[in-house]
């Protein structure tokens, strides 16, 4: 999960501007510190050396100097954000081969949903993506705020109930990343890690295929089991029934998932049930 | 009759609360029995408790902080602790209790410890250096106190009654709205920061009154110490911040009590309006706490280097810079929310700015040092340890501000990194520098030296070993707040970040070390002359610790660093004194307001918490009937004869006239 080992175009501008950024800095910091400990140690009391000089107190041109190293630094990092924040704005296109993939990413607690609304299906807790195709996120909550994070893919997101917010991303090399949940959202929290698949463009409609055929449906009656409280160890795999579900979940057509007085109260009816069979 | 509150509220099958809170009730009832027995509760009612004046009240304040420090301190250590073991396993503390630790950590941290720490230097100090005998509102001030030590006690009780909030420290819904934060951790955590948050509002005011409007004879604004700027900047954004985060926390519990639906997911509530007012007093927080340590840095660089301030006015300028600029860059704590690149640019932007005037600060301690003649006196020590520390928090915080490197560190441990870079380096050092500097004004003797620098080499030390892991472990993509975690990658950073903690955990104990052989050793640490360092500024122009007036005669300031030119008028003229016809003095009388207005606070914040609503009318009555009856007192001063400011005065004149004689002989 290396910062500095992007696996797609996004991580690699991101990464690139903080080494650069870091590198600005460092080229006034590193003097500077230099500076405080060399003078620090020399003026020293007890160094006979040094000249007192207690009437140093004003000097026009050291002033300019102290004002325009800072801010010749920052006109310069300014540039470097006002571009990179344009360039690399979460929503703008990543062109790639192939046809983009639509994913929508719901944050539920205390596991992902990741839905492909083109291919009809849906994965829990698991991310598959073809190599080098545009990937065209929306994201949204079923409860609380959280935020979608594959570290070595760049930009991480929020994802807000009620909302939906976009992020376009491209995983250039084959292999396994992990992503997670970069934003506290309870007990479940840690759980929220998610694997991603990056798998060759001839694999994916393969996967897809293969992943259609599984008995599981996800519609709004099993989203809403799936959305109660809980951690998910599996990675289930769902038939989407319905296209337009993230947009029932994301206009709260489908109400925001319960917390856990609700959730318990729901597992206590459920025990119930057990104990009476 | 009790509301919510019942015995299942006391966590009998969680040990480690229990048995902390526990040792905490032993200790606070062996100490109150110990009082009682040796006789010391009237004085202490009479001199500490029932105390307006502003030194006794910054003595409360930092003794407030500090115990305070060593709770937000253990909370630290167990999340160490935790997060070095829970790789692969769910180590010792569930995530109930983990996440309560990092939220109350969190809170009490920059609450309970920052904010009195630094508030508690500047009643000490800020009416000395002007010249003055007491600050603006002193009862106010009392109250003031009081009710930011019931905000901590809240927090603490919610340690065995009930529990903290588990949703980290500033309790962002929709997690801390009632659907998902059913318990009542949210509302111990929001009551406490309304309660304590009045005080610092009033302290904040108290302060800006006392700057502008009190001020000796010649202290124009710009002969004011640098400290006097730094706390006026510093308290102008409490006045102005402050009540954001009332206004936002009242919505929060009003979404909680009532039903409205300011931020839930419901009926059209907003989290995003959140952030934005969160931040929008949680950035200038930020400043209100690093303002009066680059106050305190000035005064302790300027005092060791034997020089004035380099670049006075550069650094009024910087400081009314940062104060203003600080106001203008809430917006870069959720870059990552989806907001435009316009938005997310000029916001990075308008945040590297405040590295400018913050670049220049540093920029003129070093000039302050070049030429100087540097005695390494343990605040020395800090100083120059804040400022190699602070730049390296300052380029990471820079960094940051870049939107596009924050979109993959926003939220990291390369964030928690930095930000305890800046406050450990920062704030906390020069609180502790504060704290060397001014203990001998305060208590009339000297700490001692050989424990201090011990104390600053394993915090220094310990501070580098604990946060520089956090800074890779961030950039290898962990996140913060992760009660467990599968990724051997971070591992072994977690397992030296915790030997970290250790090394800090001995420089906390060399730091209470230091306090109890300076107090055993407390007369031969005597400080008679009332300035022990060479000082510059008219704290040190009273004697050690300062009479209840602060001076006998209201000082005449003639040039920036006051004191320092009185020295060097008085050795041209061989300290010929003048005898001066001595006045009556009229000081506040003390008042029991604060006290007891904070202890009807208490008894309707824990109301409120537990829903107990007979007990709330009662404490809003008791409170109202309080500030009642102060403000229909009929004597709120006494007089102090002029025989006595008078006899008081000439001992201290003798005894410094023997010390300069006697150094003159030699």
């Amino acid at each position: 999960m290396n910062l500095l080992d992007p696996q797609g175009p996004v991580a690699a501008a991101n990464s690139t501007i903080l080494v650069d950024s870091v590198f600005i800095m460092l080229v006034i910091v590193v003097p500077t510190i230099f500076a405080i400990l060399a003078f620090a140690f020399w003026f020293r009391a007890s160094n006979p050396k040094a000249r007192y000089q207690p009437e140093f107190v004003y000097s026009g041109r050291v002033e300019m100097v102290v004002w325009s190293i800072p801010a010749l630094t920052v006109i310069l990092l300014g540039g470097v954000a006002w571009i990179g924040s344009h360039q690399l704005d979460p929503a703008a296109p990543v062109p790639g081969t192939g046809s983009p993939v639509r994913i929508h990413a719901v944050s539920l607690d205390w596991k992902w949903l990741f839905i492909y609304p083109d291919q009809r299906i849906a994965t829990v807790n698991t991310l598959t993506v073809p190599a080098g195709a545009e990937l065209n996120f929306q994201l949204t909550s079923s409860s609380v705020m959280n935020t979608f994070f594959i570290p070595q893919l760049g930009s991480m997101i929020y994802t807000m109930n009620g909302m939906v917010t976009k992020l376009n991303l491209r995983a250039d090399n084959e292999g396994k990343l992990q992503g997670m949940s970069a934003h506290f959202s309870g007990d479940g929290f840690p759980d929220m890690m998610f694997d991603v698949n990056v798998i060759s463009p001839l694999a994916f409609p393969e996967w897809v295929a293969a992943t259609a055929k599984t008995d599981a449906v996800l519609n709004a009656d099993s989203y809403k089991r799936l959305m109660q409280q809980g951690i998910e160890k599996g990675r289930p795999v769902y038939r989407l029934d319905d296209p337009q579900l993230f947009d029932l979940i994301s206009t709260l057509h489908i109400p925001p998932g319960p917390g856990p007085e609700l959730a318990s109260e729901a597992g206590r009816s459920h025990s119930g049930g057990h104990d009476a069979r | 009759m009790l509301g919510k509150l019942d015995w299942s509220a006391i966590p009998f099958d969680q040990p480690i609360p229990l048995v902390a809170g526990a040792v905490v009730l032993v200790a606070i009832l062996c100490v109150l029995a110990w009082v009682v027995v040796k006789g010391h509760l009237p004085y202490l009612w009479r001199e500490w408790i029932t105390s307006v004046d502003h030194k006794r009240i910054g003595v409360m304040y930092i003794l407030l902080a500090s115990v305070m420090l060593l709770r937000g301190g253990s909370d630290a250590v167990m999340m160490r602790i935790q997060q070095a073991v829970a790789y692969q396993s769910q180590g010792y503390l569930p995530p109930e209790h983990y996440n309560q630790i990092f939220s109350a950590h969190g809170t009490i941290m920059i609450f309970f410890v920052a904010m009195p720490f630094v508030i508690g230097l500047m009643n000490l100090i800020v009416p000395l250096q002007l010249g003055v005998r007491d600050v603006a509102f002193p009862t106010l001030n009392s109250v003031g106190f009081w009710l930011t030590a019931t905000g901590a006690l809240l927090v603490n009780v919610s340690l065995v009654v009930g529990e903290f909030a588990r949703t980290g420290w500033l309790a962002f819904p929709p997690l801390s709205e009632l659907s998902y934060s059913p318990g009542v951790g949210v509302d111990y955590y929001a009551w406490s920061l309304q309660i304590s948050g009045v005080g610092t509002l009033v302290a904040g005011i108290n302060l800006v009154t006392t700057v502008l409007k009190l001020r000796t004879r010649g202290m124009n604004y710009l002969r004011m110490p640098m400290f006097c700027w730094t706390t006026l900047a510093s308290n102008l954004l409490i006045v102005a911040a402050f009540p954001i985060l009332t206004a936002t926390l009242a919505m929060l519990l009003l979404d909680r009590y009532l039903g409205f639906h300011f931020f839930t997911n419901e009926a059209g509530g907003n989290v995003m309006m959140f952030m934005n007012l969160i931040w929008a007093w949680g950035h200038p927080e930020v400043y209100i706490l690093v303002l009066p340590a680059f106050g305190i840095f000035s005064e302790v660089v300027s005092t060791f280097s034997g020089k004035a301030l380099f670049g006075y006015r550069s650094m009024v300028l910087a400081t009314m810079a940062i104060c203003v600029i600080s106001f203008m860059v809430w917006l870069h704590h959720f870059f990552t929310m989806g907001a435009g690149p316009d938005v997310n640019a000029i916001f990075g932007i308008a945040s590297m700015i405040i590295a400018v005037p913050t670049g220049v600060k540093i920029y003129n301690w070093l000039f302050t040092m070049y030429g100087g003649r540097i005695r390494f006196a343990t605040p020395m020590l800090w100083s120059v340890g804040f400022m190699v520390t602070f730049i390296i928090g300052g380029l990471t915080g820079v960094l940051v501000a870049v939107p596009p490197a924050d979109f993959m560190l926003h939220n990291s441990m390369f964030l928690v990194a930095h930000f305890h870079n800046v406050i450990i380096g920062g704030v906390l050092f020069g609180a502790f520098a504060g704290f060397e500097y001014w203990f001998p004004k305060a208590f009339g003797f000297r700490l001692d030296e050989r424990w201090g620098k011990a104390a600053f080499w394993f915090t220094f030390l310990g501070f580098y070993v604990t946060f520089m892991p956090l800074y890779i472990v961030g950039m290898l993509g962990m996140t913060r707040r992760m009660q467990h975690y599968d990724v051997a990658a971070w591992r072994p950073w977690m397992i030296i970040a915790a030997f970290g903690m250790a090394v800090l955990t001995i420089g906390v104990i060399c730091q209470i070390m230091q306090l109890v052989v300076s107090i055993r050793d407390r007369e031969a640490l005597r400080d008679r002359t009332g300035d022990p360092w060479d000082g510059r500024s008219l704290e040190w122009a009273t004697w050690s610790p300062p009479p209840v007036f602060n001076f006998a005669f209201n000082p005449d300031v003639r040039g920036e660093d006051a004191y320092w030119e009185m020295k060097a008028h008085a050795r041209q003229q061989s300290f010929a004194h003048e005898e001066r016809e001595y006045e009556d003095i009229e000081m506040p009388r003390n008042s029991p307001t604060g006290f007891v207005c904070a202890f009807f606070a208490t008894i309707m914040g824990f109301a409120l918490i537990w829903h107990i609503w007979w007990m709330v009318i009662l404490g809003g009555i008791g409170a109202f009937a309080t500030f009642v009856v102060f403000a229909w007192r009929d004597h709120d001063e006494y007089v102090i004869p002029a025989e006595e400011v008078a006899r008081i005065d000439r001992v201290n004149i003798e005894e410094r006239r023997s010390l300069v004689s006697m150094a003159g002989s030699v």
